[in-house]
């Protein structure tokens, strides 16, 4: 079948697309947009986190053929061409990366709570990320990143 | 600024958190990790892997399979060109099975076709005829020699014996104990995965996340049958390893059927295949007796443990060695008498995993201390500061430690740590958390302490260097330093550290580290906290040489005495810091200053065989934690709710990466202490999925209390330690012991389940 939506704000068009496949296989396999991870293909790592219509959700959940028509923002639609988003950068600044295969699902997961809440508390930050799994950090530079991320966009304002 | 020294102050150099290379692509999502590789017309690979824990095999076809569109090759051990068997330390395990299986997940066939759902389903297709035979299961029956051989030898892979002191010795408190420790897995969140390219030559490039590109390279040659120069590994980009990337997984399927088709293959497993696709930490028995004067100072160790091996070698014989060595812990005992046996069986393999056999006898060792401080009724961190190993103090092999060995400091140090509020009644504090279990009735809080004791770099007189070349040269009216090596960075590191290297020996800001590769000489594994070590010390031994060059220069120019130069800041300067000469000019335009160098630490013995005494071991590492936790005892469920830590690296030449491997190694520590096991029954494996298989997430994690020390080994480059691997040696026991303080119960195998606690 063919799947037609709107990746990063481009149209975009996958053709071929077999029934079975998920919105992770086209975006890293057959867009060209490998940023969003394929740590356990069932729903349990958040690695894969994308925007689907605004909504973060498991690409690996979702079936390619539900995005027709639709708009997705992943991983590589965040930043501003050379600048970073804050909480990419925040990422960086608290040494939140190590072997970064957590990271674009984490990136994806705290740009979507900051929006929500602009200065969640740690408990709140917590639950929010309970569904992204870090293997190397053991959060504590994770949860620093946040911090940074919400005082900085506090500071703009 | 010091007379000779090469301590430069250009920026972002070694002691400095500076930042890593690769953060921004990772940030972006733009780094290439082996899963993302891609090439035009590339097909896909799929492994068919064996049903049964132990069977013979009587007959494979493959006509279905092959039958089916899309489909490219199906092979099996009949297209294994050169010899059929790989290993880390003895080739033993076949790169297809032949007549036999001796694991569930054993790889049978390959299929290589033009989609990846293709290749899985026409790997189901190839018929393969079994005929199950019994297996072995039992690790200790095993090593006793109850059970049908399973390798030409036997069933034991390696026996050490450690006899110091008088092994017969008594004394008037005696403790006694058996505990288990169960199968983990490293859970690295990048998949096995590769791209193999076929090339004009008859040879094969191989992209790949590993540990160690040299090793894989000569056994993927051995296997293709091809001279390793025809073999060319670079790495791509590492999801974590934590050792289960040592052993081969992928990487010699990847080649077989790029060279059989002619086209570019990619492989890369889902999270189940993941599971029986590398090898696991050991699961261990284990029955300790201490014996200690009145005051509780240890008089004698005595220990028998037994490693479950798994069906192939793998790394076993050193992780028994290591077991062994470690297994009296950081503490200074005269009498030891301990026997520690690796077995093969037909559960998975079992191999590196961060703390190597230093782990399981932790656990062992650490419960018996906390026994011990019961029997002579002092407290549990008491015990510890009274027996720590120091300075000059000799460990169970008769080795002298001879450097900084700060064991009772780190424990005086976690125990003066501030403690955690009581239990609050926020539910996300309380065990259960927001599924509302419990607000605070029948939830007991538990303070516990553990220590642990690592051995860094390869041991045993193994002989273990790390190659650098590095090379300085004028681009853009710069000088720009690179440094190629093989050292795989695995998340920890190492990229940044060799840029740090060459800021600080070669005053050059712009530092470009290549991809490693094997165009470079080995740099040894990315494992036994090694890589800072060793590859630090070539990147550091070969900027050296590239710097005395540019002063020998500069001398010879100026005529003065080169002792009193050094490079800072693009140039070289005398000892007022005044610049002599710049870079760029010493190396007018197009010249290229270039230094291989080949670096070792220094060399360690073998183990005596009959006594296991032996200077085996280059340097020991120590950490300490206190765990603080609230367990609901009703219902067995825990919280962690502090989890601190002390540990001693020498010198923090990252402090920023220091904390990092500090905060990710305790959370491994936690994990084997209340949640990960891989549950085997009759051999197979119940739960192989992140559904089933649980990892601490950001709410199992409690917030950190770090202290870094930094007592410099005068042995070692800069004065560092290995950081990689202690902490997640000494959090699991101390979570224990925090789980018996809180409950009053003995608690002799991790994970703890809630069964352990509620008794149901
Ligand atoms: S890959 Fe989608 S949740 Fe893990
Ligand atoms: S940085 Fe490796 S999994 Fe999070």
């Amino acid at each position: 079948m063919r799947v037609r939506c709107t990746v990063n704000g481009e149209e975009r068009v996958a053709d071929d697309v077999w029934a079975g496949e998920s919105l992770l296989y086209v975006l890293r396999e057959r867009l060209g947009l490998p940023g969003s991870k394929n740590a356990c293909e069932q729903g349990e790592c958040g690695s894969c986190t994308v925007y689907l219509d605004g909504v973060p959700v498991c690409a690996c959940l979702v079936a390619a053929g539900q995005v027709e028509g639709r708009t997705v923002v992943t991983v590589e639609g965040l930043a501003d061409g050379d600048l970073l988003h804050p909480v990419q950068q925040a990422f960086l600044d608290a040494g939140a990366v190590q072997c970064g295969f957590c990271t674009p699902g984490l990136v994806v997961a705290v740009h979507d709570l900051l929006q929500r809440h602009p200065r969640p508390s740690d408990p709140d930050v917590r639950e929010a990320l309970a569904g992204n799994l870090c293997r190397c950090t053991g959060y504590e530079k994770i949860l620093e990143a946040v911090r940074l991320a919400a005082l900085r966009a506090g500071g703009d304002r | 600024m010091t007379a000779t020294g090469t301590r430069a102050r250009t920026r972002g150099g070694v002691g400095e958190s500076a930042a890593r290379p690769d953060g921004g692509l990772k940030v972006r999502g733009e780094f290439a990790f082996s899963s993302d590789l891609w090439m035009e017309g590339m097909l896909w690979g799929a492994t068919l892997r064996s049903p049964h824990a132990h069977a013979r095999v009587e007959a494979i076809r493959t006509e279905a399979a092959l039958a089916v569109p899309g489909v490219f090759a199906v092979l099996t051990h009949e297209d294994v060109p050169g010899v059929n068997a790989y290993g880390l330390e003895h080739r033993d395990q076949p790169v297809l099975a032949h007549d036999r299986v001796r694991y569930q997940g054993e790889p049978v066939a390959l299929v290589a076709a033009d989609h990846p759902e293709t290749a899985r389903r026409a790997a189901a297709l190839v018929e393969v005829d079994y005929a199950e035979l019994p297996p072995v299961t039992d690790a200790r029956a095993a090593v006793r020699g109850e059970c049908e051989p399973l390798h030409a030898g036997g069933n034991t892979v390696r026996h050490v014996r450690i006899r110091r002191g008088d092994p017969t010795a008594s004394a008037p408190v005696v403790v006694t104990g058996e505990y288990e420790v169960g199968m983990q897995d490293q859970a690295f969140l990048g998949p096995e995965s590769g791209l193999a390219v076929p090339a004009a030559d008859g040879g094969v490039d191989l992209y790949v996340a590993t540990q160690w590109l040299h090793v894989d390279r000569s056994q993927v040659a051995y296997a293709l049958g091809l001279d390793e120069e025809l073999v060319r590994i670079t790495l791509a980009g590492v999801g974590g390893a934590f050792g289960a990337r040592e052993d081969l997984s992928m990487q010699v399927h990847a080649c077989l059927l790029a060279l059989r088709t002619g086209r570019a293959v990619k492989m890369v497993y889902s999270r189940e295949e993941s599971f029986f696709g590398h090898v696991h930490r050991h699961p261990a028995w284990m029955r300790y007796e201490h014996g200690a004067d009145e005051t509780g100072r240890l008089v004698y160790v005595r220990a028998e443990i037994v490693l479950d091996g798994g069906a192939y070698a793998s790394s076993t014989p050193a992780v028994v060695a290591n077991a062994a060595t470690l297994g009296a812990g950081p503490y200074a005992v005269p009498n030891v008498a301990i026997d520690c046996h690796g077995a093969y069986t037909n559960n998975p393999p079992c191999g590196a995993m961060r703390g190597f056999g230093a782990v399981q006898a932790a656990f062992g060792y650490e419960s018996q201390m906390d026994r011990l401080a019961e029997a002579v009724g002092v407290d549990p961190a008491e015990i510890r500061v009274l027996n720590g190993l120091t300075q000059g103090d000799h460990v169970a092999t008769g080795q002298e430690v001879d450097s900084a060995a700060p064991v009772a400091e780190l424990v005086r140090r976690v125990r003066d740590m501030p403690l955690p509020p009581p239990t609050g009644t926020d539910l996300r504090s309380l065990p259960g958390g927001v599924a509302n279990t419990t607000h605070g009735e029948g939830v007991r809080r538990g303070v516990g302490y553990g220590v642990g004791i690592k051995n860094i770099c390869f041991s045993e007189g193994f002989d273990d260097y790390s190659t650098a070349r590095v090379t300085v040269q004028v681009v853009g009216d710069a000088p720009v330093a690179s440094v190629h090596t093989a050292a795989v960075e695995v998340g920890q590191g190492v990229v940044t550290l060799q840029e740090q290297i060459a800021r600080t020996e070669l005053g050059i800001a712009r530092v470009r580290v290549e991809t490693a590769d094997t165009r470079v000489g080995s740099a040894g594994s990315t494992s036994a906290s090694r890589q800072s070590y060793v590859t630090g010390g070539a990147v550091q031994a070969a900027c050296r040489e590239v710097a005395a060059e540019l002063v020998s220069r500069a001398s010879i120019a100026s005529g003065a005495d080169p002792a009193t130069l050094s490079l800072d800041a693009d140039h070289v300067v005398d000892l007022s810091g005044r610049r002599v000469a710049s870079v760029v000019d010493l190396l007018g335009g197009e010249e290229v200053v270039e230094r291989t160098v080949e670096w070792r630490h220094r060399p360690t013995t073998t183990l005596d065989p009959e006594t296991g005494q032996g200077s085996a071991h280059v340097q020991f590492a120590f950490a300490a934690h206190r765990a603080v936790v609230d367990v609901d005892v009703e219902l067995g469920l825990v919280k962690v709710v502090a989890l601190d830590c002390a540990q001693d690296v020498g010198r923090a030449l990252n402090p920023g990466a220091v904390l990092g491997q500090v905060h990710g190694g305790s959370a491994q520590g936690l994990g084997l202490a209340v949640m990960e096991e891989i549950q085997v029954v009759d051999g197979l494996v119940r739960n192989p999925s992140f559904t089933d298989y649980l990892i601490p997430t950001v709410l199992d994690m409690p917030p950190m209390q770090v202290d870094v020390l930094e007592l410099a080994d005068p042995h070692a480059p800069y004065g560092l330690r290995g950081v990689g691997e202690p902490p997640t040696i000494s959090s699991t026991p101390a979570i224990v012991a925090a789980i018996r303080a809180a409950t009053g119960l003995p608690l002799a195998r991790v994970p703890v389940r809630p069964e352990h606690l509620t008794g149901t």
